[in-house]
């Protein structure tokens, strides 16, 4: 059968025309991390071909947003990429405030905030993804140290917002109530705690032979298959593309912000390592400018009571306040009609949201650009001529999330 | 169990089975979606679900005990849930981790099975989205409290 063949495989088929076989891997598998079926032809150890069957985790997300209020869509939306909920909610609120022609009125201090959150999150998605890459290959204590990290991110979020994972604090128009007492002190403990983490990971990994053996040329993209492909975040900047969302079309005010964009040139997944390390790195970085911002106390919403609700001490008082918040929490609040596109740099690449309104308090169309699915499907071109042991590699590499891919 | 005079432990066989049968509740490695994600979350140093017996996350369904559904089942992966569930070896206990799980959640929709117990059984449900750590933890210590009541387990489930 020729390489990169129209025709699907599918699993049902065992065929041994000539010297390969159809295998099915997954959707049940400890390493396709997630519901990832992958049909694979193969001629002994050898991948000759590979075809990526998703959908198994296909939740309707973005027809389930339909019959939602602006506001409400944010909780599903949250689900979508479950390694990094504040980057999906970040993206859509940003989109809907775009929408609403807000986006320029929103005080400075969410925006910091906003930054805080994105950043922590990518520091914890990569910390989920590398855990789990290095127990692909073997090597299972990296799984302690990344989870521990990561729990402290978790206690940050779940201050704030009141939930570990999905805390839902972004709010369109700025964050649900500022940050509570006590959180920059453990913000303060993370940020002093965090290079010490970091040099224990690269101790532990950068040199260590074994890893670098299962790593180094292995799953190879080249800039131009990358791009091609759609490939964007770290899988992409391995391969020697500086394209950031953060710094191409900046938001929440990331051209105030210091940081390197890191690029590596070799492509492989040993790159996509370096690359993903330097960029929880950058994101310290990031963070310590972002604390010094958080001293000036400010407003965390905006001042508007068509979109957001009035505070709680005016509703007792004011007839007017008392009104506008219950048409909030009762009917939501109308966008005025049109389209919009909005992407952020998620952990994982540009995540962009289409939402189209018609005038109404729901949105008439969620269209979700998922990072993950577009990765994902390189998958064809880089794994065919690898062993079988090094898709394991190559899927751990790409770092997708299924709840991202099949929505 | 009681301990005789001498230097013996006289117990019912039964009983001897099940305290070890409720002590090693080896999870089977099926992640599904958010809730999976704090299903490997009790593995780690902070929830150390070691305590239990049951940190031995095993990826054959041929030697797992528990299936713990963490997360949104969606239409397309329904069978296959029920199909490993098939392919697990009996005695086998079910944890339906988090509202999707259980209820559909959040997800009233086309997609998404309205609750896995229309699947296959479901011995004990933990609530959230996703839940904590501790409410799995919770959920596998209650699994444990029925093996050694007298639910299913023991030697007479192997007979």
């Amino acid at each position: 059968m020729s390489s990169l063949s129209t025709t699907p495989l599918t699993p049902e088929i065992v065929s041994r025309e000539g010297n390969t076989m159809v295998l099915s891997m997954g959707p049940q598998h400890p390493s396709t991390h997630g519901v990832l079926q992958l049909v694979l032809e193969i001629e002994g150890e050898n991948v000759v071909n590979v075809d990526p069957e998703i959908g198994y985790l296909h939740t309707g997300i973005e027809k389930s947003a339909e019959n939602l209020f602006w506001s409400q869509a944010q909780t599903v939306i949250e689900r979508m990429d479950y390694l990094a909920p504040e980057s999906n909610s970040l993206c859509y609120v940003l989109a809907a405030e775009k929408l609403l022609g807000i986006a320029d009125r929103i005080p400075s201090r969410a925006q910091a905030i906003r930054v805080l959150f994105a950043e922590l999150t990518r520091i914890a998605s990569h910390c989920v993804w590398l855990g789990t890459h290095c127990i692909d290959l073997g090597a299972l204590s990296v799984f302690f140290y990344t989870f521990d990290l990561r729990e402290n991110i978790l206690d940050l979020q779940e201050e704030a917002g009141g939930a570990r994972m999905h805390p839902n604090y972004l709010r369109i128009g700025g964050c649900n109530g500022d940050l509570p007492e006590g959180f920059l002190a453990k913000l303060d403990a993370l940020i002093e705690k965090f290079p010490g983490r970091m040099a224990d990971l690269r101790g532990l990994l950068q040199a260590n032979p074994i890893f670098q053996d299962r790593t180094i040329g292995i799953a190879n993209l080249c800039a131009n298959d990358a791009v091609a492909w759609n490939v964007t975040g770290p899988s992409l900047r391995a391969s020697g593309v500086a394209y950031d969302v953060r710094r191409a079309f900046p938001y929440c005010g990331y051209e105030s912000y210091e940081f390197d964009v890191p690029t590596r040139t070799e492509g492989d997944a040993y790159a996509r390592f370096l690359v993903r390390l330097e960029e929880m790195e950058q994101a310290h970085r990031i963070l310590q400018q972002v604390r010094k911002r958080l001293d000036e106390p400010g407003p965390v919403m905006i001042d508007d009571t068509k979109v957001a609700a009035p505070p709680k001490e005016t509703i007792a008082l004011s007839m007017e306040a008392l009104i506008h918040h219950f048409k909030i929490v009762s009917e939501g609040f109308r966008v005025p009609p049109g389209d919009v596109y909005q992407s952020v740099e998620s952990p994982r690449g540009e995540l962009g949201f289409y939402l189209v309104s018609d005038g109404g308090n729901r949105p008439y169309r969620v269209r979700t650009r998922p990072p993950s699915l577009y990765n994902l499907q390189a998958i064809k071109a880089i794994a065919r001529g690898n062993l079988i042991a090094d898709l394991v590699v190559t899927i751990g590499s790409l770092d997708p999330v299924f709840g991202e891919v099949d929505r | 169990m009681e301990v005789g005079p001498g230097k013996f432990l006289l117990a019912r066989v039964d009983d001897v089975a099940r305290w070890a049968q409720s002590s090693s509740v080896w999870p089977l490695t099926m992640g599904l979606a958010c809730c999976a994600i704090e299903m490997m979350s009790v593995t780690d140093p902070q929830f150390d679900i070691a305590r239990l017996g049951s940190e031995v996350f095993r990826s054959s369904p041929r030697q797992a005990d528990l299936m713990i559904v963490s997360g949104r089942v969606a239409q397309k992966m329904a069978p296959i849930i029920k199909r490993i569930y098939d392919q697990m070896a009996e005695p086998k206990w079910v944890i339906s981790m988090g509202a999707c799980a259980s209820s559909g959640g959040v997800f009233d929709n086309y997609a998404i099975v309205q609750g896995v117990d229309t699947v296959i059984p479901v011995d004990v449900y933990v609530p959230g989205c996703p839940p904590t750590p501790d409410g799995l933890l919770h959920g596998i210590t209650l699994i444990q409290q029925q093996i050694r009541e007298g639910g299913r387990g023991g030697i007479l489930a192997r007979a």
